[in-house]
């Protein structure tokens, strides 16, 4: 695509558009075309639910896919009673899916289906999408919180043992740190994808502007832009599987703290 | 000096960030490795406390990120 144009610009990669002829569809003034966005959302869905159902067979002897399903189920059982404790056990459907669904996306986004003429859609790249996610972790935790202790919630934001003097200053912070929680946790996310892909964007840019202007830039600039574009690949995976444990383990926390105070 | 170029040297600066959050990472990474050889035993079970030390170390950068973004694209 940056082919006749010299210049790539990095942040095309993130539009979303409507596809099929959805983009007039509007109810009530909203609009709810079907967007790559969505189409990639459900991508990651089925793919998902054919890992799981392929898995799920409980054979005693477990065979090779059952093993890969049952050692990611295991990761979050260990996950959630490691930080939550027993009481956490009711969680872990919702951990398990939000860590699923945020590996498959990171990873689906990083597939090179673009060798096929599919250019997939990274949609955790958007603050709409990891935001949500985050409210919703955020959303559980004061429902949580506000259910299992009432009022005495509030005694999260001064930790036991604070002297009365010392209390005054730590509550607002406390207060500003719990409330900045669902921020950071979708921020975190969406930032770590779209950096990772501004950064693979503009380090291919650089190997098709080296080529096409001459072969002695192209050696000079193409084959070691090349060279990082691949490790940087490889950083990404690992980025992906990282920022998806990250969501999992920092929401687990969070839970921690709506049920056991401090 | 007009405002296009002022932009510019802002998101520049704001690469800094960056930088500082690398040199933090890599501190997580670095302290953790010399305890987790000391002390081998211990070292799986700090597991959750490393990736929580990396993600708020990694946040800061990533605001960095986000600065230097808002100043050349909003």
């Amino acid at each position: 695509m940056a082919g006749e144009t010299a210049k790539v610009d990095p942040m095309h990669q993130f539009t979303v558009e409507p596809l099929f002829g959805t983009g007039g569809w509007e109810v009530q003034g909203y609009n709810l075309a079907f967007t790559n966005s969505a189409m990639w959302m459900l991508v990651a869905f089925v793919a998902l639910t054919v890992f799981m159902l392929g898995g799920m067979k409980r054979q005693l002897v477990p065979g090779r896919w059952q093993m890969a399903v049952e050692t990611f189920t295991g990761f979050i059982d260990d996950l959630v009673l490691a930080n939550v404790g027993k009481a956490g056990k009711k969680y872990v459907p919702y951990i398990f899916s939000l860590f699923m669904f945020i590996l498959f996306a990171n990873l689906i986004g990083l597939m090179p289906l673009g060798l096929v003429g599919v250019h997939p859609f990274t949609f955790t790249s958007h603050f709409s999408i990891t935001g949500v996610l985050a409210i919703m972790s955020f959303a559980i935790v004061l429902i949580v919180g506000f259910w299992k202790h009432g009022l005495h919630f509030f005694s999260l934001f001064v930790p036991s043992g604070t002297p009365l003097v010392m209390a005054i200053f730590i509550a607002p912070i406390e207060l500003i740190s719990f409330l900045f929680r669902p921020f950071s946790l979708g921020l975190r996310l969406f930032v770590a994808m779209m950096a990772g892909h501004v950064l693979l964007e503009v380090l291919s840019s650089f190997v098709i502007s080296g080529w096409s202007a001459g072969p002695g830039f192209g050696v000079l600039v193409g084959i070691p832009s090349f060279a990082l574009m691949v490790a940087i690949c490889a950083l990404e995976i690992l980025v992906s599987g990282i920022q998806a444990y990250v969501f999992a383990l920092l929401t687990s926390l969070y839970i921690n703290d709506a049920e056991h105070l401090h | 000096m007009d405002l296009d170029a002022a932009k510019m040297i802002g998101a520049g600066l704001a690469a800094i960030g960056a930088g500082m959050a690398a040199l933090g990472v890599g501190n997580v990474f670095g302290s953790f490795l010399e305890s987790a050889l000391r002390n081998p035993g211990a070292a799986d079970g700090q597991q959750g406390r490393l990736f929580i030390g990396f993600a708020a170390a990694e946040l800061l950068g990533l605001l960095a990120f986000v600065v230097a973004m808002i100043i050349l694209f909003v």
